[in-house]
C-alpha cells in the first residue's frame, strides 16, 4: 500500500528527469503524480479502518497520517499550478524543480506516517534538503542564495541538536520505536535529568522546524529569498509536516512527559505570538510580512496544543485541541498558497512583485484576484465567514475549555495586531491608486490556483461540517451526545 | 411565505449584491437602478411581516421561526435558526427601512466605483439583518464579524481625507469587542456542555443554564459581553472611534452606522447581558457603574457636540449622547426603561439617519461641513430648512414629535428605579436643544453671509423623497406611539421578569448557592422549538 504511493512516486520521478526540451510537460508530469498519488491514498483510506503497520514496524498509516498526506498533495498540486508561469519569468525552469518537489513530499509523507524515530528522521532530512535546493533555486539571485544557504546551516545545526535528542531517547528506551519509547519513558520518573535534556533537545529540533520563536530566524529570509511558488508551499506543506511529526513524537510518544513539556510549550506560544506579531507590524515586503504572519499562525496553534497538554485524553479540551491544530493546518494551507499565489502572480516582466508597494491598486490591475486576496487576508485575520475563523474557534473553545482564560485573553489582543498588518495589505491593494496602469496578466495555471484556494476558504467558512468531519474521522473522534437534565454545578 | 420571511428578508439584499455583479462597471446608471430596486424591494417585502407580526405580538417566545438549532454544523451544534421578538422586529424594520433610504441618497453622492459601492452595501445589509435574526450564538456572530467588512470598506474606500485611519480605527476596536465576546461565547456554550453535556449554540436553549454560572465567573462574562456591545454604542470611554468614522464615512455610511450598527451593541445587551447574566446586572454595584458611564456619555456627548465647528462631527457626538439614554433605560431594568430604550433606539435610527442626510445634502452642495461657512440657508433653501426644522425638533425630544416619547419613558424608568439618575439624565435633553438650535441659528438664520451660498438650489424630489418616510415616522411614533408598546410589551416583561426571578441584591455573597432550585421552570423564554 505504502510501497505503491512511494513507488509511483519514484517511477514518475526518474521519468520526469529525462525530458527537458517541453519544459511545460515536467509540471503537467508532476501534477499527474500527485494525482496518481492522491487516488493511490484513497485506495488505502477503504482499505484500512484501523492502519497498517509496515516495513518492520517503522511507518504506520493510519488516518491520521492520511489526513496529512491529503494535505501534503493538495498543497503539492497547488504549488505546481501556481509555479509554471513564474519559472519561465525568472529562466529557470527545469524539471528537477518538480522532482524536488515531489521528493519532498515524499519525505514529508514520511514523517506524518513514521513510528520510528529513524525513519521520521530520514523523512525529514529528505524533505529538508529539497527544500534547501529549492529555496536556492533562483541561481542568479543574490537573495535567493543566501536565504539558500542560512536555510542549510541553521537547517543542518538543528537537525543535529534533535538526532541527538532521539539518540538519548534510544539510550533510555533501547529501540528506536515510538511505542517503546514510550513504554519506557512511561516507567521513568518524568524529571529525571537525562529524560529531561533528551526532552529539551528534540524538542529544540522540532520548534525549529516548525519555525517557533526564538528558533524562527531562518524563516523571514528564506520565505523572501525562495522563489514566492516554493514560499507558498514551504509556508504551508512544510509546516504541515513538521506539525505532524511533533504530533507524533511529543504526543503519540511521549506523552508521559506531559507535564514537562507544557509549560516549555506555554513560553514559546507566548513568545513567538509576541515576536512574530510585533515583527510583522514593521514589515514593508509582503513575503515577510507573511513569513512572520505565518510564524505568528504557529503560536496560535501552540495554543491549542498546550490546552491539550494540560487535559486528560477524553475530555472536550483534549479532542478540541487536536481537532483545532488539524483544521487550522487545514485551513491555513489553503488560505496561505492563495495569498502566495496571489503575490506570485505580481511577478511580472521586470517587476519582482513582493514589496507591499508593488500591491498598490491592486485593484484597479486585476479586481478579481484582488477580491480574492482579500478573502485570504479576512480568513488569516480569522474575520467570519472565512474559513480562518473556523480555526481560531477550535483554539480559542480548546483554551476556554481548558481553564486558560490568559492565555485566551493574549490570543484576542495578538490577534488584534494581525488583523492591523492584513489590514495594511488590504489598504495598499484596494484603497491606494496604483503605480502602474498596465493590467496584470495572470496564467490559466495561476487562477486555478487562486480560484481553488479562494472557494475552499470560502466553502470551508461557510459550511465547515465537511472539513470538521474529516477531522474527526483522521483522529477517531466518534460524536456522541446524549442529554441530561439541567443540574446546577454549586462551587 | 409565512415559514421563510424571514430568510426572504434577510438575504434579498445579498441577491442584489450577486445581481449586481453581473452589470457591466461602466454603465453607472443601470448599477443605479438596479441598486435601488433591491434595496426598495428589500424594504417592500419586509413590509407583509407587519401585519403578521401584529396579529401575534402578545404571544410569548420567538415567533416565525426557522431552522433547527443544529441543522448547520451538527459536529458542533449550530444551526441556522431564525426567529424574531417584538424587539428584533422593530430593528428590522428600521434597517429595511434606512437601508433603502441610504442607498436612494447615494445616488449623486458616490460618482466613482459605483458598482462595489453598491455590491457592499447590500451585502452590508444582509449583515445586519441576520444579527437581528439570528437564534444561534454562532450564526449571530458569522453575521456580526461578516458585517464589519463592508463597513470598513465603506469609510476606507468612499470616505474622507483621513479615511485609512478612520475604516482601521473603526475595525480594531470593533473586532476587539468581538473576540472578547467570543471568549464568552465559548464559556458559555461550553458551560452548558457541563451542565446538559449537550453542545449547542442554541440562544433559547443558553437562556436556560446561562443564569446558572455562579456569580464570581459570571460577572467576568458580563464584563467580556459588555466590552464587546459598550464599543459598539459606543459608551463613554469607548466611543473615540465613533467621531473618527462618523466624520470620514460617506453620508449613507454614517446614517447606517448611526442608524443600524450602534443599535447593535444596545441590541446585544437586551438580548444577551441581560437575561443571560441577571444575577449581575441587577447587582448595586455593577448597575450604578453602568449607569455612571451612560450618564457620563450623556453629558459629555452633549457637552462635546455643544464645542464643534464640523457639523458632522457635532451629529456623531449627539449619538454617544442619546445613545447614553438608551443604555440608561436598559439598565434602569424596569419595563418602562427597556421599553423607552428600544423605542429611543428607533428613535434615534430616525432622526439622527435624518440629521446625517441633512448634513449630506449640504456637504454635497458645498463640499464643506464647516458651520462658520454657512449662515442664511433658510432664505435660500426653504423646504430644506423647514425639514431640518422638524428632524432637529424631533432629536431634542419635542413633545409631538417620536423623540419626546423615547426620552420621557426612559426617564420615567430611570426615576421609578433612582430619581437621581432621572435628575442626572434631564440636563441631557436641555443640552440637546442648545446644541442643536445654536446650530440650527448658526446655519439657517441671518441673511446670506457667503457668497458661495447664495446660488444653492434646494431639495430636489428624489432628497425629499428620502426624508419622507423619516417625518411620517417621527410624527406616528410622536402622535400615536401606542402600537409600538403593545409590540415591545411581551418581550420587555419577559426579561424583566427573569431578572427578578434570578436576581438576589440584597446578599450578593450567597450569590453562588442560588435559591432557584428548579431551573426548568423559572428561566426565559419556552421558545425553543
Amino acid at each position: 500500500m505504502v510501497e505503491l504511493t512511494i513507488f509511483a512516486l519514484g517511477i514518475l520521478l526518474i521519468d520526469l528527469m529525462v525530458p527537458r526540451d517541453w519544459k511545460w510537460i515536467n509540471g503537467v508530469g508532476a501534477f499527474i503524480g500527485v494525482a496518481f498519488a492522491a487516488l493511490c491514498v484513497w485506495e488505502i483510506q477503504s482499505m484500512s479502518p484501523g492502519g497498517a503497520v509496515g516495513f518492520y514496524n517503522s511507518l504506520q498509516v493510519d488516518r491520521f497520517a492520511i489526513f496529512f498526506w491529503y494535505l501534503f498533495l493538495a498543497a503539492a498540486a497547488i504549488a505546481i499550478l501556481m509555479s509554471a508561469r513564474y519559472l519561465d519569468i525568472e529562466e529557470e525552469h527545469h524539471g528537477e524543480y518538480y522532482a524536488l518537489l515531489l521528493l519532498s513530499v515524499v519525505g514529508m509523507m514520511c514523517m506524518a506516517a513514521g513510528i520510528d524515530v529513524v525513519l521520521i528522521f530520514i523523512g525529514l532530512e529528505l524533505m529538508a534538503i529539497s527544500t534547501y535546493v529549492l529555496v536556492g533555486f533562483l541561481r542568479r539571485d543574490r537573495r535567493s542564495n543566501e536565504a539558500a544557504l542560512k536555510y542549510l546551516l541553521l537547517g543542518a545545526f538543528s537537525s543535529g541538536v534533535f538526532a541527538y535528542g532521539l539518540s538519548l531517547f534510544y539510550g533510555i528506551a533501547g529501540s528506536t520505536n515510538l511505542r517503546d519509547i514510550q513504554r519506557a519513558v512511561s516507567a521513568q520518573n518524568p524529571h529525571n535529568p537525562v529524560l529531561v535534556i533528551a526532552l529539551l533537545t528534540t524538542m529544540t529540533g522540532l520548534l525549529f522546524k516548525i519555525a517557533a520563536v526564538p528558533f524562527h530566524q531562518w524563516a523571514p529570509d528564506a520565505y523572501e529569498g525562495a522563489p514566492t511558488s516554493i514560499t507558498g508551499f514551504m509556508s504551508v506543506a512544510v509546516k504541515a509536516a513538521a506539525w505532524a511529526m511533533l504530533l507524533r513524537i511529543l504526543v503519540f510518544g511521549l506523552f508521559p512527559l506531559r507535564s514537562v513539556y507544557t509549560p516549555v510549550i506555554v513560553i514559546v506560544a507566548i513568545a513567538t505570538m509576541t515576536g512574530a506579531n510585533f515583527a510583522a507590524l514593521t514589515q514593508s515586503n509582503t513575503k515577510r510580512l507573511l513569513a512572520y504572519s505565518s510564524i505568528a499562525h504557529v503560536g496560535y496553534m501552540l495554543l491549542a496544543f498546550v490546552a491539550m497538554g494540560t487535559s486528560q485524553p477524553g475530555t472536550p479540551a483534549f479532542a478540541d485541541g487536536f481537532k483545532g491544530i488539524l483544521i487550522y493546518l487545514l485551513v491555513y494551507t489553503f488560505m496561505n498558497l492563495g495569498a502566495f499565489a496571489v503575490i506570485t502572480s505580481l511577478r511580472q516582466g521586470n517587476v519582482i512583485g513582493d514589496e507591499l508597494d508593488d500591491m498598490a491598486g491592486l485593484y484597479q490591475r486585476a479586481p478579481v484576484e484582488a477580491a480574492l486576496m482579500l478573502l485570504f487576508l479576512l480568513s488569516l485575520a480569522g474575520i467570519p465567514p472565512a474559513a480562518g475563523f473556523l480555526g481560531k474557534y477550535y483554539i480559542f473553545l480548546s483554551l476556554i475549555e481548558s481553564g486558560h482564560y490568559g492565555l485566551a485573553s493574549l490570543g484576542v489582543i495578538y490577534s488584534l495586531l494581525g488583523l492591523y498588518y492584513y489590514l495594511k495589505i488590504a489598504n495598499a491593494m484596494l484603497i491606494r491608486a496604483p503605480m502602474e496602469t498596465e493590467r496584470l496578466s495572470v496564467s490559466l495555471g495561476m487562477r486555478c490556483a487562486v480560484g481553488v484556494t479562494a472557494l475552499a476558504t470560502l466553502v470551508i467558512g461557510i459550511y465547515p461540517e465537511p472539513a470538521i468531519q474529516s477531522v474527526n474521522w483522521s483522529l477517531g473522534i466518534v460524536k456522541s451526545q446524549t442529554a441530561r437534565p439541567i443540574r446546577p454545578i454549586r462551587r | 411565505m409565512q415559514n421563510h420571511i424571514l430568510s426572504i428578508i434577510l438575504f434579498a439584499p445579498l441577491f442584489g449584491a450577486i445581481f449586481l455583479l453581473f452589470v457591466p462597471k461602466e454603465n453607472k446608471n443601470a448599477i443605479r437602478w438596479v441598486a435601488n430596486i433591491f434595496a426598495l424591494g428589500g424594504f417592500l417585502i419586509s413590509i407583509p411581516l407587519v401585519p403578521m407580526f401584529w396579529a401575534q405580538r402578545y404571544e410569548p417566545g420567538f415567533k416565525f421561526l426557522e431552522g433547527t438549532s443544529n441543522n448547520w454544523i451538527p459536529s458542533i451544534g449550530a444551526g441556522y435558526n431564525l426567529g424574531i421578538d417584538g424587539i428584533s422586529f422593530l430593528l428590522i424594520m428600521l434597517t429595511t427601512l434606512l437601508g433603502w433610504i441610504s442607498i436612494l441618497s447615494s445616488w449623486t453622492a458616490i460618482e466613482n466605483r459605483v458598482k462595489e459601492y453598491y455590491v457592499w452595501f447590500l451585502v452590508l445589509q444582509t449583515g445586519m439583518l441576520g444579527v437581528f435574526m439570528a437564534l444561534d450564538f454562532f450564526l449571530f456572530f458569522v453575521f456580526w464579524e461578516a458585517m464589519l467588512v463592508p463597513m470598513y470598506l465603506l469609510i476606507g474606500i468612499w470616505g474622507g481625507p483621513r479615511k485609512l485611519y478612520a475604516a482601521i480605527k473603526f475595525f480594531l476596536y470593533t473586532l476587539l469587542g468581538s473576540i472578547l465576546m467570543l471568549l464568552g461565547i465559548l464559556f458559555l456554550y461550553f458551560h452548558h456542555h457541563t451542565l446538559t453535556n449537550v453542545f449547542t449554540f442554541s440562544i433559547p436553549e443558553l437562556y436556560k443554564t446561562a443564569p446558572l454560572i455562579p456569580f464570581n465567573i459570571a460577572i467576568w462574562l458580563f464584563v467580556a459581553f459588555f466590552i464587546g456591545f459598550a464599543i459598539k454604542v459606543p459608551m463613554f470611554p469607548f466611543h473615540t472611534w465613533l467621531p473618527d468614522a462618523h466624520v470620514e464615512a460617506p453620508t449613507a455610511g454614517s446614517v447606517i452606522l448611526a442608524g443600524v450598527l450602534l443599535k447593535m451593541g444596545t441590541y446585544g445587551f437586551v438580548r444577551f447581558s441581560l437575561p443571560f447574566f441577571p444575577g449581575v446586572v441587577s447587582h448595586p454595584k455593577v448597575q450604578s457603574w453602568v449607569i455612571a458611564l451612560s450618564l457620563i456619555g450623556i453629558i459629555y456627548g452633549a457637552l462635546v457636540s455643544l464645542m464643534q465647528k464640523d457639523m458632522k462631527k457635532l451629529v456623531a457626538y449627539s449619538s454617544v449622547s442619546h445613545l447614553g439614554f438608551c443604555t440608561l433605560g436598559i439598565f434602569a431594568l424596569n419595563s418602562a426603561g427597556l421599553t423607552g430604550s428600544v423605542l429611543q433606539q428607533v428613535n434615534h435610527g430616525i432622526s439622527t439617519g435624518a440629521l446625517f442626510l441633512i448634513v449630506g445634502i449640504l456637504y454635497e452642495r458645498r463640499h464643506t461641513r464647516d458651520i462658520a461657512e454657512y449662515g442664511g440657508i433658510s432664505t435660500v433653501m426653504p423646504l430644506y430648512a423647514t425639514i431640518t426644522m422638524i428632524m432637529f425638533l424631533s432629536s431634542m425630544g419635542l413633545p409631538l414629535l417620536n423623540g419626546f416619547v423615547g426620552e420621557f419613558t426612559i426617564l420615567q424608568g430611570a426615576f421609578t428605579a433612582n430619581w437621581k439618575w432621572a435628575a442626572w439624565a434631564a440636563p441631557g435633553v436641555v443640552l440637546a436643544a442648545a446644541y442643536l438650535l445654536w446650530l440650527y441659528q448658526r446655519v439657517f438664520f441671518g441673511t446670506v453671509t457667503n457668497p458661495k451660498n447664495e446660488k444653492l438650489h434646494d431639495l430636489t424630489p428624489r432628497e425629499i423623497l428620502t426624508f419622507v418616510p423619516l417625518i411620517i415616522m417621527a410624527l406616528w411614533i410622536g402622535l400615536y406611539p401606542k402600537p409600538f408598546f403593545q409590540i415591545l410589551e411581551q418581550p420587555v416583561n419577559q426579561i424583566v421578569q427573569t431578572i427578578h426571578d434570578n436576581s438576589n441584591p440584597n446578599s450578593p455573597a450567597n450569590a453562588n448557592v442560588r435559591p432557584t432550585a428548579d431551573p426548568h421552570k423559572s428561566i426565559v423564554a419556552k421558545a425553543s422549538n
